[in-house]
């Protein structure tokens, strides 16, 4: 790493609302470490003050800092810039699968509105609290989201299609692999994985595991696994004839 | 305008634990948070939770825990306070996990504990080195599906009262940069620390003191000001992670702390603890080194943990491996980290009942980062997150009661459109200071002299500067429009920041001694007249006084806990 670089870089950085906007050029001096964040750190506090970031920990432990650094989804402060090209401008727009506020903030609550219609954890009747670090193991990957939303920006079903209403999004899939694979969890999301989240939508191009900060392999580990189980719980025949008998011995 | 018998400023862990509890009570809770939910800084913690839960160590009880926390703390703790903390903290941690948090596991199943700074048996419970984050997720579900009014990226800037007792609170909408009022029968602060007004340090921006300044311009007590943790260990190069928090847990996995010469120097400060004694006490052993010579090429301390198995730590210790590789390009499990102090958190905050968390004006209560006593002169590792859980459900709990028997108090508009008035007036102003300007001149003041190591001198001139920077931020003028504008929220926020930094520099101009995490040069030892009396800081006719508390007397049972041998093998 170079010491005490002395050299700038260009910052092309998305101004505007959600009546519109252009992006705007602002020169910025590097330091050695300088990650996107600081840079636009310093755009506010020496060309644009009210230039509007969302940002919190700069530690990459909040996952308020999501951005489109030259076209794509990143942690802001977890993106250095010396490893961008810097020969020409770092674009930096807001995520696209949500609608602008002002500047890189974008309105993301329709996340909050799909978290709670996932049933919340519900342990077993009589559970023993005694778990297997083995069975934690698995749930934990999942726990580890710091819901940056980068992997609802990246996934087409959402970002080009812009099913909302329909789908719930890789977020809420591992949200909901979270509490389906908790091992002492007694409830079944596999109608609302099916009916309200959508998850038949999803095709497994894998895009959000390419983009999330955490590494969770959120296709491979959550949503593939889930797929399963919406077959299983809907689809497999034998199971299916299980059900007629037992809702006839209802009746 | 918005009507709740509970309002509940700050969704960290201590605002959602309180919540949680009020809402169990069956009265109308809100929560106002200046972030996103789930962004407060409690995501930030890393280490663990402690409790004496003993599920490692079996000769662990309550008394021990009681007993570390009184002693980290220099005695200067709120005994009761420190009681039914260590008493009621593993009945927390069990409800998380009833509410879904999956900690990490002992061979038999059971929650696993690690070894901390100050705690005599292994105490932490935790997950990987982000117990934080399962902790906030946790309660910020189980909240929500209990059916908590979160109003999100909402910030106070005043509390209002009806005669004497509290009446809702005054704030402005980040997005849109609205007004928008509170209307509650009860208000409990939980709004954390004050960390951004130095300029190395752990905390988020949310960290600008904003809870103790509005109880304090309410006319609540501030106390125990001038004790805030330095934590030993935060990254030191490159320049931009300056300050970024290198966890505990590191040492408490067995991280080795050495000078540029290759010796382990804590042998020399605390040959007993070595890297485990207290945050104070490591954090100036560091300082020491690096002041006489001995500090590495960034002016830091080596920290190793490479010694271990590479894939242990990289389960361990999973975010330090790659903060370090990704920031600092620096693969720890194959060499050491350069580490130094960082300005991590405030044991000092708004004087509270130990059992109802009142503060002093009837219907506002406090808990968490946000409220004094628990930890005294200097906090213990994991007991932060222990803290926001006991107290915030007590918080919770008696703020629901108070609310229960309290008719819907009045708010007359004058205050509210004073309050409003104070918000415009960096707009209308033709020139003026820009408020980040103001606030790297602020943090500069706080690093420079009001640091780990201070003196009368210092502290002096650290007051006439921030009698000049008071002056400017009167005169902080604001460009653009309210639509999301960080300029005007960080204009507000230099108020609450120059109020508890004044705090802090007057509280430690006072004490002359030398207790925990307040060090003075010119005072070096510790003063028993200083050991039984705090610091109070009120506001009396506009000006900031201070006066002197004697420390509460403990029962004679407590004090013959504390005159026995700690019992570590």
């Amino acid at each position: 790493m170079a010491e005490g670089s002395f050299a700038d870089a260009t910052l092309r950085v998305f101004r505007g609302d959600k009546e519109g906007g252009a992006p705007a050029d602002y020169q910025v001096p590097l330091v050695p470490g300088m990650v996107v964040l600081d840079a636009l750190h310093w755009v506010q506090s020496h060309q644009a003050p009210d230039l509007a970031v969302r940002w919190n920990c700069k530690a990459g432990k909040c996952g308020s800092c999501s951005a489109e650094v030259n076209g794509r989804p990143r942690l802001t402060c977890k993106t250095r810039m010396d490893a961008l090209p810097l020969n020409e401008p770092i674009t930096i727009f807001p995520m696209k699968a949500f609608p602008v506020i002002k500047d890189l903030v974008t309105d993301v609550s329709w996340n909050f509105r799909v978290n709670q219609k996932i049933p919340p954890f519900q342990p077993r009747p009589d559970t023993v609290w005694k778990m297997d670090q083995r069975d934690v193991d698995r749930v934990q990957e999942f726990r580890k989201c710091i819901e940056c939303f980068l992997c609802q920006d990246v996934c087409h079903v959402l970002r080009d299609h812009g099913k909302q209403e329909q789908f719930g999004g890789p977020r809420f899939f591992v949200r909901t692999a979270s509490l389906e694979m908790h091992p002492l969890d007694g409830a079944s999301r596999a109608r609302l994985l099916k009916e309200e989240l959508g998850i038949g939508l999803c095709n497994i191009t894998k895009c959000c595991t390419e983009v999330c900060p955490e590494d969770i392999h959120i296709t491979d580990n959550a949503i593939i696994p889930l797929k399963e189980r919406v077959v299983d719980e809907f689809y497999d025949p034998l199971l299916m004839l299980v059900r007629k008998i037992r809702g006839a011995k209802k009746v | 305008m918005h009507e709740h018998d509970v309002l509940i400023i700050g969704a960290g862990g201590a605002g959602l634990r309180a919540a949680i509890e009020a809402l169990a009570q069956g009265v109308r809770v809100g929560v106002v948070c200046k972030s996103l939910l789930g962004k407060a800084h409690t995501v930030m913690a890393e280490g663990g939770i402690a409790a004496a839960m003993a599920n490692v160590d079996q000769s662990d009880d309550w008394r021990t825990h009681f007993r570390d926390t009184m002693r980290g703390g220099k005695f200067l703790n709120n005994w009761r306070m420190a009681q039914l903390h260590a008493q009621e903290a593993p009945e927390r941690v069990r409800e998380l996990e009833q509410w879904g948090a999956l900690f990490d596991r002992t061979e038999n199943g059971d929650i696993l504990q690690r070894a901390f700074g100050g705690h005599t048996f292994k105490r932490l419970c935790h997950v990987g080195d982000r117990t934080g984050l399962e902790m906030i997720r946790t309660l910020q579900d189980r909240g929500v599906h209990l059916g908590i009014d979160v109003y999100m990226e909402c910030t106070i800037t005043r509390l209002l009262k009806d005669g004497d007792r509290i009446a809702g609170a005054f704030g402005y909408w980040r997005e849109q940069g609205r007004f928008v009022v509170f209307k509650a029968k009860s208000v409990i602060i939980c709004t954390g620390g004050i960390g951004k007004a130095w300029k190395i340090t752990s905390n988020s921006w949310e960290y600008t003191g904003d809870g103790m300044a509005l109880a304090y311009d309410a006319g609540a007590d501030l106390m125990d000001m001038e004790f805030v943790q330095f934590h030993p260990t935060g990254m030191v190069w490159p320049p931009g992670v300056q300050g970024i928090l290198v966890t505990e847990a590191v040492r408490g996995e067995g991280g080795v702390l050495r000078n540029k010469d290759g010796e382990r120097f804590m042998e020399r400060y605390d040959p007993k603890k070595l890297e485990l004694s207290t945050r104070d006490v490591v954090a100036r052993s560091i300082y020491t080194e690096v002041r006489e010579g001995r500090g590495t090429e960034h002016g830091g301390a080596f920290l190793d943990i490479s010694h271990k198995p590479a894939e242990y730590v990289k389960r361990k210790l999973p975010s330090m491996y790659h903060q370090f590789l990704e920031l600092a390009d620096v693969d720890i499990t194959k060499g050491p980290m350069e580490v130094g102090p960082t300005c991590h958190y405030m044991m000092g905050g708004i004087r509270v009942d130990a059992e109802t968390a009142q503060t002093s004006i009837p219907g506002l209560f406090a808990a968490g980062e946000a409220a004094v006593g628990l930890h005294g002169a200097n906090r213990l590792g994991g007991n932060s997150l222990s803290d926001l859980l006991v107290f915030g459900r007590r918080a919770g709990l008696a703020a629901a009661e108070h609310a229960k028997r309290s008719e819907m108090p009045a708010i007359d508009s004058s205050q509210i459109e004073e309050a409003a008035q104070q918000m415009l007036a960096p707009f209308e102003r033709p020139d003026g200071d820009s408020p980040y300007a103001i606030h790297d001149d602020l943090q500069g003041v706080m690093q420079s002299l009001v640091g780990i190591f201070r003196d009368e001198e210092d502290l002096r001139q650290a007051l006439s500067k921030l009698d000049e920077l008071r002056a400017r931020a009167a005169r902080v003028r604001v460009e653009g429009s309210r639509l999301f504008n960080p300029g005007w929220h960080l204009a507000w926020d230099l108020h609450s920041m120059l109020t508890v930094a004044e705090a802090v520099t007057r509280s430690a101009l006072k004490r002359r001694e030398s207790r925990g995490a307040h060090s003075r040069i010119d005072y070096p030892g510790l003063d028993d007249a200083w050991g039984k009396k705090h610091n109070v800081v009120v506001k009396k006719a506009g000006a900031m006084t201070l006066v002197e508390t004697p420390v509460l007397e403990m029962p004679d049972d407590l004090k013959q806990l504390l005159a026995e041998d700690s019992g570590a093998k």
